[in-house]
């Protein structure tokens, strides 16, 4: 009754090996990470650089390609019933955790259903779809969901559900535990030191369970928290890769000149970054749909795009990222139009209340962005006031929504059910987060059309709900759509194949190499 | 020392534990003030959350309790010296100041005695050629480095010294994988050091070459020197037996107060050289609402300074025998 074999013929190697030259084996590679992680414990904390550290270390169960196709790893090969409603994994064999105790079905289980669904905010939600998980032997795990979930399949990224030691974490307080500070994982690289304020050591892991993997000796992932000194520090060869978005963009066009630079925006295709302005739906002048339209249409974002970007990103047509699933290309389209913001602002008579800006702090890019919309809307007859803060003080401001216009950019998780439904539905609202439905924007109808479309069966019904979500919600303009970013990785071109999936930097370097 | 001198000192130090203490609860109040809390912060970078989480975090911290009994369990604890777990480390504080005290100390000390050598220097020297070309170069010099902002000259260095003549390395403290051991260590410390510590130097050079300066000139014209000189004293002999000996206390003053910044007076440099010390630490804890990280760094720089405070009062009375300390 089995219907969907997929995985189970790719060999084991991951993707796109061949493609260069024989890889050599051997070197060290330097890494900017920025900022300092919290932890590497990537089961605990999700940051951006706890990820992009922790994942050399853990593994999931699957890797996904640049098209978001996920291959084996540590399952060889899944199957799904013809009700959508069972997922089971076959994992694969001779696998030993970093301490050299075997990794099985058990750890799978005990990973999912106790540690990850306790300490992981963003996987918890999904697991409310999943019934059971169950190991009937120590290579096989059979997933019961309540209905099938759309965006099952692209559960299992190393920084989603990583795969933690059962041996290890079982019966202990998790947080507390002392392997947080040592962590041990599958992954090509095994934790060595963390010297904090300076750098993080990883070295080879010579039990790897990919033959010949990994070819990188070394790898230094150094910490300096001034943009423009990651930029020198590059210049003077003393750094080989800055992710993306680690340095200043005003300082990526000289660094990408430079010789033996090269640049990738490759990787950033399971998060697809989308910015936009949150516009509060509750109250003041923005509670109103046509100066939300007003807005849209008042905005450069091309402008913005080449001044502010360096060209590089696409400027947003609704909720849903060009590069993810679902994507409906026939929306239509904000252009920038002044003349239309201000019929429409006169439409609804605005009277000129100013309206609180309120900056993300962010970095540079991102308060030259405050300054360009400023302008774009006082040319349309918005006035506006600046609002400054800190980290702490925009996450607190926007989870109680005590703003009127400001800026955030979200991660979409490969799929709308993942990364795009949770900032529009309205059982989402309450205040206390600022990833959300910040907003405050209620529209039933939107609300029926994103959920049932993450539990119908197959992907055609899916598409068909999310098409007509889009172009409701690009009527009514909850938050302003501004660009899908796209932040290039820089780094020396004797490095080779760095970015080959999905996550890129994340899980890069079991699988990158050094020319010689 | 006299009793009177010791009796004085152990005096101070107990009305500096009752200002440390206070400065503590002052500072307690202070920093939750500021809005949003730890919590938020470390479920913010996650880029997704939910109420259980954050309440996970804030009951892990302590953070679901009433105000007034945070401030006592935390005012108990550090009367036993506990400071308290970092909420992003989960380190005890202590341990992660002293972790980070030998970087910042070897910084800002190396800093202390280049300014203070080279300081005094320069401004003898000045005073020695008062209204001569060399004088007018030390002043000159000493307003620019006065007056220049220390990021701006800290990246201007790198520049220079990093990326176009490729001498001195622009970042860190050690060349990391190398694994020196000896006097190679010692070595690769060193040249890490020299950009730093002459970025964080420079001003206080300045400062002490102008109050050096200023106070020579002025203790010259005063009678006794004439009368060493009408003795027939050789003037080098003058100049440092009488004139700067005297000259000395301003610049001790100063000394003080720069001595007193040594744990978190260095948060600028520390950033721009990636320096591993506790200014950015207590930089990053203030974005971070890490509190307790916050008021363990604020609680050590604060016993410095009234630490120095006192040091600088005994010497006073070591560089002019006729100060007295008394209560």
């Amino acid at each position: 009754m089995k219907k969907i074999i997929m995985g189970a013929v790719i060999a084991c190697l991951p993707f796109t090996a061949s493609v260069y030259a024989q890889p050599q084996n051997g070197g060290t590679i330097n890494v900017v990470v920025q900022p300092e992680p919290p932890s590497l414990m990537i089961g605990m904390y999700s940051n951006g650089t706890t990820q992009q550290v922790g994942g050399n270390i853990f593994e999931g169960l699957m890797r996904y390609d640049k098209k978001l196709v996920p291959h084996p790893l540590l399952a060889t090969s899944w199957e799904n019933s013809e009700d959508g409603k069972t997922w089971t994994f076959h994992l694969k064999e001779g696998v030993v955790w970093h301490d050299g105790q075997p990794f099985t079905s058990a750890d799978v289980v005990f990973s999912i259903d106790v540690l990850l669904r306790e300490t992981n905010a963003r996987l918890r939600t999904s697991l409310a779809f999943v019934d059971s998980i169950t190991a009937p032997d120590d290579f096989t795990v059979v997933f019961k969901l309540n209905q099938p979930f759309g965006p099952f399949i692209r559960l299992f990224e190393v920084g989603t559900t990583p795969m933690l030691p059962k041996h290890i974490y079982e019966g202990t307080d998790f947080k507390m535990n002392p392997a947080n500070h040592h962590p041990i994982g599958t992954g090509p690289f095994v934790f060595k030191e963390w010297q904090k304020g300076s750098f993080i050591h990883l070295a080879k892991n010579e039990n790897y369970h990919v033959k010949g993997l990994p070819h990188i000796e070394e790898l230094y992932w150094h910490v300096i928290p001034d943009a423009a000194s990651r930029s020198v520090a590059f210049e003077t060869g003393k750094i080989d890769v800055l992710p993306g978005g680690s340095v200043e963009n005003f300082d990526v066009p000289r660094l990408s000149e430079l010789d033996n630079a090269c640049v990738t925006t490759d990787g950033w295709e399971f998060f697809s970054p989308h910015a936009w302005l949150w516009l509060n739906n509750q109250e003041g002048p923005t509670a109103d749909k046509r100066f939300r339209q007003a807005v849209m249409y008042a905005m450069d974002r091309e402008f913005a795009k080449s001044v502010l970007w360096n060209d590089y990103g696409k400027i947003a047509k609704g909720p849903v990222g060009s590069k993810t699933t679902f994507f409906d290309d026939t929306l239509p389209e904000y252009e920038y139009n002044p003349k239309k913001a201000k019929a429409l602002l006169k439409e609804m008579g605005y009277d000129g209340t100013p309206v609180r800006l309120m900056a993300m702090p962010y970095g540079e890019t991102w308060q030259r962005w405050t300054e360009v919309v400023k302008q774009n809307l006082e040319e349309v007859g918005i006035k506006t006031k600046l609002v400054a803060t800190d980290v702490a003080g925009w996450n607190q401001k926007i989870s109680d929504r005590d703003y009127d216009i400001s800026f955030t950019y979200l991660y979409q998780y490969g799929d709308p059910a993942l990364g795009v439904s949770r900032t529009y539905l309205s059982s989402n609202m309450a205040k206390g987060s600022p990833w959300n439905n910040a907003e405050g924007y209620v529209n039933k109808q939107v609300d029926q059309w994103l959920n049932e479309a993450a539990v119908v069966f197959p992907d055609s019904k899916r598409a068909e709900l999310y098409s007509k979500a889009q172009h409701q919600l690009v009527e009514d303009v909850p938050v302003a759509w501004l660009m899908e970013l796209e932040f290039p990785t820089i780094y020396n071109c004797k490095v080779q194949n760095l970015v080959d999936s999905a996550i890129g930097i994340n899980d890069a370097f079991g699988t990158a190499w050094i020319k010689q | 020392m006299s009793i009177q001198t010791l009796l004085y000192i152990a005096g101070r130090l107990v009305k500096g534990g009752v200002v440390l203490l206070v400065i503590a609860i002052f500072n307690f109040f202070l920093i939750r003030m500021a809005p949003g809390d730890p919590a938020q912060v470390l479920a913010g970078e996650a880029g997704a959350t939910d109420e259980i989480f954050l309440q996970q975090l804030r009951e892990q911290f302590g953070l679901d309790q009433p105000l007034y009994y945070q401030l006592w369990i935390y005012v108990s604890n550090l009367m036993q010296f506990d400071m308290g777990i970092t909420y992003r480390q989960q380190m005890p504080v202590f341990d992660l100041i002293m972790e980070r005290m030998p970087a910042t100390l070897l910084l800002t000390g190396a800093a202390f005695l280049l300014s203070l050598v080279l300081g005094i220097l320069a401004g003898v020297v000045a005073a020695a050629k008062h209204r001569q070309w060399l004088d007018s170069v030390i002043t000159v010099a000493a307003l620019i480095f006065y007056a220049t902002p220390l990021f701006w000259l800290a990246m201007m260095a790198a520049l220079f010294f990093s990326v176009y003549l490729d001498w001195l390395p622009s970042f860190g403290m050690q060349t990391v994988g190398e694994n020196f051991t000896g006097w190679q260590k010692v070595k690769d410390i060193g040249l890490h050091l020299i950009l730093p510590a002459a970025t964080l130097g420079l001003f206080f050079t300045a400062v002490y070459a102008r109050m050096t300066r200023t106070s020579m000139i002025e203790t010259s014209r005063l009678d006794f020197v004439k009368t060493a000189k009408a003795k027939g004293m050789k003037p080098s002999r003058v100049t440092t037996h009488h004139i700067l000996r005297n000259a000395l206390l301003p610049v001790v003053t100063l000394a003080g107060l720069q001595a007193g910044q040594l744990i978190g007076g260095a948060v600028l440099t520390e950033t721009v050289f990636a320096w591993p010390g506790i200014g950015r630490l207590m930089f990053e804890a203030l974005f971070q609402r890490d509190y307790n990280l916050l008021l363990g760094v604020f609680f050590i720089s604060s016993a410095m300074v009234v630490l120095f405070n006192l040091v600088t009062d005994v010497i006073y009375c070591i560089v002019d025998p006729r100060i007295e300390l008394s209560k």
